[in-house]
């Protein structure tokens, strides 16, 4: 052991957390401000009059279900990551993606009903458009949510993730539940503002 | 426990060596991940912008100040955007105009500022190796890089850049059959511009993830310099407001090509009516100006820190009102998100919620003055060294009041109704954000040349480009007051038209020749920069006797800064004429312990209780 040199006002270390989960964090806060502007604007607009009132599609019922399902199997996947199960680890995190899948088809078949209900994202009604940026929009960040889960796969299939390694596994997680929560907020202020 | 802690620094430094080891040119020069080569790339390609934005406005200052001028000599540049008689195409002068704001604007005083000095001063002053993910800093950069190329191409293609101001407002800008740089110019600007946004949130998201989490031991919030407070405040402004363009600009792009109406109802052109209806343009101005009030400031902010450094630094005294600053610069990131409705009172807004946003802006005069009357008290009785930094700090002082007393004026709806769209903003706002920005970047890079390339830039040139420079500012800037007033409106092609405005010819020719003076004095500094950068006079460690950490590092600091072990921070960076002290300054990593001749009573009890507390 080397003595140490202690200055008798040695300062403390300073406040610090895990740069990546931090970026994170801030990435989630640019995504947030972007939604905050549209719903925004959204509201704006609507006072503004010339307003088209319809019915939401019911498949939005559905892909909440799905989302609510999924953000689920995510947390499964962190308990096992947790207790060292890797190879269910790799089962929910697949569950997860298929799940994530089946929103972005839920979505479409929601698109799908609007058409079919005279709701065109080309129109002169603005609320129409709205919706479809709204779950667009959503959708997008939906597939770099996609692409995470399969990068954390990746990593996982390669044996990097476990219970001493769980940055990754919790990043995953927190961009995962933020997109469901983001969906939750779209839905239901779709369904106050309509 | 000691143990670990030396085992984890033998490794970092076996890390560096390692990087170095494996840096060839590319690594090293173009696709770089280390802080110092971003800022300098940053740095580069910012003065590349500003030289085009600057000759931009030359151009069409001569149309202005000398409207019967021969421009036939520019003809191998613009071609066909000189009509046959030799003069200024119309359309593109509402381009040259156009580009000018972008150019100065985004690539100019956002990129090259924040871009610059966030990045080269981050780490080097909290004492950080690098910043906390190289790879999204380097991704920053060619982010910006790619949508610098982009908006570079526009300026050539057929129909021209996007020409509907810099604001871009719908319909002008939605609709490419209303002008012809609302065409493919256009659809290149939100392309670049979407591409830049990245950029800056990508840049923004390093620096406060840097700022929070990587100080180095005894680097408190409370002991940071002013300049990383003023990058932290200005990068947690872009994050909030720059998405907020994103969806504007997105909503845009789909009007403009998806035939969506978020922005356009009931237009007639040509004589045709479209069949858009339901939008509203109001909207975009909300979205616009949401980020457009609050990026005033993000090109400010850094250039207000800058300052204080620097003054301080040359003033040989501790900054007047450190915790002031803080707080009013945190004032001025609040405020600057709630009074965006103040560039829209002729819009046909409620007047009483012109009113709100009247008092909410001018609540911002408060933190303003605070810190300018900080910069005056720190100046006052200093022993003040006239270095071409403080020069240019001073100067924005300066510009700042000067340029934020009109501010008092045109915040008032009353009076902005008369003053809206004048020459008057045009004069506010150049002094008070432009050039004051602009000063700032100067200062910024005649303080921290020695420590970017280890050598001295030439002082003299420095005093000849600032003087030079100075006066010429206010030559251009100051007559467009009386311009403004008279009620000229700004982005027009020609005075000559209105009888009203024919005795302001002299005047205007005056502006532009002071303005051309002004744009060859940048000459005098790019010589100064590009010289010193490779014959300059060596840089001594220390040269302007500084406390901040940068100066502790070597002479030109390798990838990694610090050699050795990441110094401790013991006290705040301001420690300038400290009575008692030996030298007129005490760096940030000097332990209070080892200057007991200086420390005031509460350090002794500190430095007392902590010995007791040893002795035990």
């Amino acid at each position: 052991m080397v003595p140490q040199e202690a200055h008798i006002d040695e300062p403390r270390a300073t406040l610090s957390m895990h740069p990546k989960k931090f970026a994170l964090w801030l990435f989630i806060v640019s995504i947030i401000m972007l939604f905050a502007a549209l719903t925004s604007a959204y509201i704006v607009k609507q006072a503004d009059g010339n307003w088209l009132t319809f019915q939401l599609p019911r498949t939005f019922i559905l892909s909440t279900i799905i989302i609510a399902l999924s953000s689920g199997t995510m947390h499964l996947v962190y308990l096992a990551a947790k207790k060292d199960e890797l190879k269910r680890v790799n089962i929910m995190l697949a569950a997860t993606v298929v799940l994530g899948l089946m929103f972005l088809a839920s979505q479409y078949w929601s698109w799908r009903e609007l058409v079919a209900n005279n709701v065109y994202f080309v129109s002169n009604y603005v609320s129409g458009s709205f919706i479809y940026i709204f779950t667009g929009l959503h959708g997008l960040h939906i597939v770099s949510g996609i692409i995470f889960l399969l990068i954390t796969l990746g990593s996982a299939l390669r044996l990097k993730v476990h219970a001493k390694n769980l940055a990754l596994i919790e990043m995953c997680m927190t961009y995962w539940h933020f997109l469901g929560g983001l969906w939750l907020y779209l839905y239901l202020f779709l369904m106050f503002n309509s | 426990m000691a143990s670990t802690v030396l085992d984890e620094h033998v490794d970092h430094i076996t890390e560096d060596h390692a990087h170095e080891h494996n840096e060839s040119f590319i690594t090293k020069y173009i696709f770089s991940q280390d802080h110092k080569t971003i800022a300098k790339q940053f740095l580069i390609t910012g003065i590349f912008w500003a030289l085009i934005g600057g000759f931009m406005s030359l151009v069409f200052r001569m149309q202005l100040g000398f409207p019967d001028t021969q421009l036939e000599w520019l003809r191998p540049l613009l071609g066909k955007w000189l009509t046959t008689e030799g003069k200024l195409d119309p359309e593109f002068y509402l381009a040259l105009v156009t580009m000018h704001g972008t150019i100065m604007v985004f690539f100019v005083l956002t990129a090259g500022l924040s871009g610059t000095f966030s990045n080269f001063l981050i780490p080097l002053q909290i004492g950080a190796r690098d910043m906390a993910s190289g790879f999204m800093n380097m991704l920053s950069y060619w982010f910006f890089f790619t949508s610098s190329v982009i908006m570079f191409f526009s300026l050539f293609i057929e129909t021209g850049p996007a020409s509907g101001g810099w604001v871009i407002y719908p319909p002008l800008s939605a609709l490419p059959q209303a002008m012809s740089g609302s065409g493919l110019g256009m659809t290149l600007w939100l392309i670049s511009m979407a591409l830049f946004i990245v950029s800056t949130l990508l840049g923004g998201i390093n620096y406060i993830t840097t700022i929070i989490n990587m100080r180095t031991r005894g680097m408190s919030f409370a002991k940071m310099p002013l300049t990383i407070w003023s990058f932290f405040l200005t990068a947690i402004i872009g994050l909030l407001s720059f998405p907020v363009l994103l969806a504007a600009a997105l909503l845009l792009i789909f009007d403009r090509s998806f035939g969506t109406s978020f922005f356009l109802s009931d237009i007639y052109i040509a004589g045709e009516a479209l069949p858009n209806i339901g939008g509203s343009p109001i909207l975009f101005q909300h979205l616009f100006w949401f980020l457009g009030h609050p990026e005033v400031y993000i090109v400010l902010l850094p250039a207000l820190g800058i300052t204080s450094e620097v003054i301080s630094t040359n003033s040989r005294k501790p900054i007047f009102g450190y915790k002031a600053m803080i707080l009013s610069m945190v004032g001025i990131t609040v405020l600057s998100f709630v009074v965006w409705a103040h560039h829209m009172f002729v819009s046909g807004m409620n007047p009483f919620l012109g009113s709100v946003f009247m008092l909410l802006t001018l609540i911002i005069a408060v933190p303003s003055a605070v810190k300018v009357f900080n910069y005056l008290t720190t100046l006052w009785k200093g022993n003040i060294i006239f270095t071409p930094a403080m020069l240019f700090s001073i100067g924005l002082v300066s510009f700042f009041i000067s340029g934020g007393l009109t501010g008092l004026f045109v915040g008032n709806s009353a009076i902005d109704i008369q003053l809206h769209d004048t020459y008057f903003i045009v004069a506010h706002f150049h002094l008070v954000m432009g050039s004051a920005a602009f000063f700032g970047l100067m200062a910024g890079v005649y303080h921290w040349f020695p420590k970017m390339f280890g050598r001295m830039m030439d002082a003299k040139l420095g005093y000849l480009h600032f003087w030079v420079s100075f006066v010429g500012i206010y030559m251009v800037f100051f007559p467009m007051h009386y311009i403004g007033i008279a009620g000229f409106p700004r982005r027009y092609y020609s005075f000559t038209n209105f009888d009203a405005f024919s005795s302001f010819t002299d005047l205007n020719a005056f502006v532009t020749i002071a303005a051309i003076a002004t744009f060859f004095a940048q000459f005098v500094f790019l010589f100064n920069f590009f010289y010193s950068m490779f014959r300059g006079k060596r840089a001594p460690a220390n040269p302007w006797r500084s406390n901040t950490l940068e100066w502790t590092t070597p002479r030109v600091p390798k990838h990694g800064n610090w050699p050795g072990e990441i110094p401790t921070v013991y006290r705040w960076p301001y420690d300038y004429s400290k009575p008692g002290a030996k030298e007129d300054f005490i760096p940030q990593n000097v332990p209070l312990s080892e200057t007991p001749e200086s420390n005031l009573p509460a350090e002794a009890a500190k430095v007392a209780v902590e010995k007791v507390n040893e002795d035990k």
